[in-house]
């Protein structure tokens, strides 16, 4: 059986009102890991809001802060190495200060994670039931029946067929798909408010991903947990999120509604990564590419860090730059964005 | 089976490609011993000279298998592939040594192809070293020559694998298989480990290289985009066996196949909302296994357009217009069956 729904996916962005009290609100998040006596700066005052049942798509290429920003929203890195500076401060609480225990709490709770790799999330000795159940009764005191029960129904929520029978299948006796719907159930089961996905179809093939991206954008609508989408497939966002923070040698670099950032890029980086992906009605003819490297985070230059990769860098940016706003709710770093005219995914 | 086609076709190799595939079957035996994978399951199709032929497919349709085929990596279990009119399997070991210069292969994995404790220059002469051509200082200079045309500066040639980035890696396994001057080189995912942002100079030297070393291509990729940027034609694979051959344009813009269209549909485009045009149709469940394939036609279990009739008999590999080729009882030149849940669209 096969369902067919309408295009447009991802529904028009809401505007996010200026009164409503963000859920999360990243305030200079600076992460650095110790580096034999010194310590090697990762991310750069990142800073941005997500609002309750929001959904941002975090985009760039490996090595530019993605991940670790995920991580270090739910203290996932390694204390010993990882150093936090700046506010994480959801619902009020600033997580950073939190003691590890505290923070227990809202991890799964509150805030939920999945990753790429469903795999190595899941333990290859225990049924998945016996998982996702573990993940509720942490949080609520309830029977083993209990728990059983609500992994039952966690695993409908997300689609499984015969959920009592897949209960007490073991993680090896599932695709790919079917482990990451289990990852997504387990996540989701106690609702926190936010999630935050780590590239979690990058591992699948398209026709699952397109059955994943579709799950997690119609549970977030149907319970309103908002979401944050970290991936390098632009394509991706457009279909799931509702706004996107593109961001650059770890720091954020743009930050705008999905619709108007696809139309009309205003980082050159960002222009550039739309550009670099082949359309599909677009054959044969010379496709652009973004020349040179990410530099690497022991030789970042002052100013722009995109400035040797940039095609409209002159003198000047090698300022410190600034997040600028450019329109409503869109915010830019780089100073000369209002004079630019960027190309977005339509030419 | 040894097919009329075996017999003549020596005779008729300049018009049959510089590869072509007939009927052929890849079977495994499964660990246990019991059952076998058929990861190539009947398929026939031809490449011609110059061409860049892309294939694409969910993981577990056999594309990579094929890849490995189609260079003697593994050999056929039923049927043949010809080089050139030629099978490899006949040839002796000395010619098919010879032989296998001339169609090389890349892989997906830019690390797992280079030697870490090899330098560049070392891992790009290698391949002449193991053909016995020319004397070192000859190899040294073919080595960077070819390392400059494939975008590496000269100094690049000294440094180990380690020193370069992902790109880099990538355009010196480029370099390695252009030392040997091949005519057919089969590219499996060789961008997918890239980032987007270096993608485009990859699959950019990939079209200058052809233009002037006038190579064959044969694209192996789930990457709809890729595949149909660089392609001239497109083969869709589904659990080893083709649904769809066709001229790019033709196969991406006007898929006869139900599998290709909902293939197409899947593809995460990144278009404002007021842009999205065509409807999205989400396949459920997911590819099912080669050990026992469905019957009939195997894409029917997951088929948007699926009949009775799908269950029973296996669909022919027909022409439905000149050069596009389906295999789909109800495709028509017009496009694939419509969606037994919905009226066919206006």
């Amino acid at each position: 059986m096969t369902g067919a729904i309408d295009i447009p996916v991802a529904h028009a962005a809401p505007r996010i009102e200026a009164s409503q009290p963000p859920l999360l609100e990243v305030r200079d998040l600076s992460l650095s890991f110790a580096a034999g006596r010194g310590a090697l700066p990762i991310t750069r005052k990142v800073s941005f809001s997500i609002a309750p049942g929001e959904r941002v798509g975090l985009v760039g290429e490996s090595g530019c802060g993605k991940t670790v920003t995920g991580l270090s929203l739910l203290r996932l890195l390694p204390a010993q190495s990882a150093r936090i500076q700046g506010d994480i401060l959801f619902n009020g609480t600033n997580l950073a200060t939190l003691s590890p225990r505290q923070m227990r709490a809202v991890r799964g709770r509150e805030i939920a994670m999945i990753f790429q790799e469903p795999m190595s999330a899941l333990d290859p000795v225990f049924t998945v039931g016996d998982q996702i159940s573990e993940a509720y009764r942490i949080h609520f005191p309830v029977s083993r029946a209990e728990g059983r029960a609500r992994s039952i129904d966690a695993l409908r929520e997300v689609g499984i067929p015969a959920p009592e029978r897949r209960c007490d299948e073991y993680p090896h006796q599932l695709s790919g798909g079917m482990r990451q719907r289990v990852m997504i159930a387990m996540a989701l089961i106690c609702k926190p408010k936010l999630l935050v996905a780590d590239e979690p179809t990058t591992a699948l093939d398209v026709t699952v991903q397109a059955q994943i991206t579709d799950l997690l954008r119609s549970l977030s609508e149907r319970t309103g947990t908002a979401l944050i989408f970290i991936t390098h497939d632009l394509g991706v966002v457009a279909e799931t999120c509702t706004r996107m923070i593109t961001m650059y040698a770890g720091e954020v670099v743009e930050d705008a509604p999905v619709d108007d950032v696809l139309m009309r890029p205003r980082h050159p980086y960002t222009s550039g990564l739309l550009r670099s992906r082949p359309g599909l009605s677009q054959r044969r003819g010379v496709l652009a590419s973004i020349p040179g490297r990410v530099p690497s985070p022991s030789a970042m230059p002052p100013g722009c860090r995109f400035r040797a990769r940039c095609p409209h860098a002159m003198a000047g940016c090698e300022q410190d730059q600034p997040m600028i706003g450019v329109e409503a709710s869109r915010t830019v770093r780089c100073w000369r964005a209002p004079d630019l005219e960027l190309q977005g995914a339509v030419t | 089976m040894p097919s009329s086609a075996h017999m003549q076709s020596a005779r008729v190799a300049s018009e049959t490609g510089i590869l072509a595939v007939r009927d052929l079957r890849i079977l495994f035996p499964t660990r246990d011993g019991r059952d076998t994978v058929k990861a190539i399951d009947g398929m026939d199709f031809e490449v011609r000279a110059g061409e860049t032929f892309g294939i694409i497919g969910e993981s577990g349709s056999g594309k990579t298998t094929l890849g490995r085929a189609l260079v003697s990596l593994l050999p056929p279990s039923h049927g043949q592939i010809l080089h050139d009119g030629t099978d490899p399997a006949s040839l002796g070991s000395g010619a098919f040594r010879n032989h296998r210069r001339d169609y090389q292969i890349i892989f997906q994995d830019p690390n797992a192809a280079l030697n870490p404790r090899m330098t560049i220059i070392d891992s790009v002469m290698e391949p002449m070293e193991v053909m016995g051509e020319g004397d070192p200082a000859s190899r040294r200079r073919r080595g960077i020559e070819v390392l400059e045309r494939v975008g590496l500066a000269a100094e690049a040639a000294d440094r180990y694998p380690h020193q370069l980035s992902g790109g880099q890696k990538q355009r010196v396994n480029i370099a390695r298989v252009l030392t040997l001057r091949p005519k057919v080189i089969v590219c499996d995912e060789v961008v997918a480990a890239l980032d987007v942002s270096i993608r485009g100079d990859v699959l950019n030297l990939f079209a200058d290289l052809q233009r002037e070393f006038g190579l064959t291509y044969v694209f192996i990729t789930h990457d709809i985009s890729v595949v149909s940027h660089i392609s001239d034609r497109i083969a869709v694979t589904y659990l080893g066996k083709l649904m769809e051959l066709g001229p790019a344009e033709d196969v991406v813009e006007r898929p006869l196949h139900p599998y290709t269209r909902a293939l197409l549909s899947a593809e995460p485009v990144p278009l404002p909302t007021h842009l999205r045009v065509d409807r999205r149709i989400i396949l459920e469940g997911e590819i099912p296994s080669p050990v026992a394939p469905p019957s009939g036609c195997r894409f029917r279990t997951r088929c948007p357009s699926v009949q009775p009739r799908c269950a029973e008999e296996v669909p022919v590999w027909r022409d439905v217009k000149p050069g596009h080729r389906v295999a789909c009882h109800f495709a028509t030149a017009d496009g694939p069956p419509a969606d037994n849940q919905k009226a066919p669209s206006a």
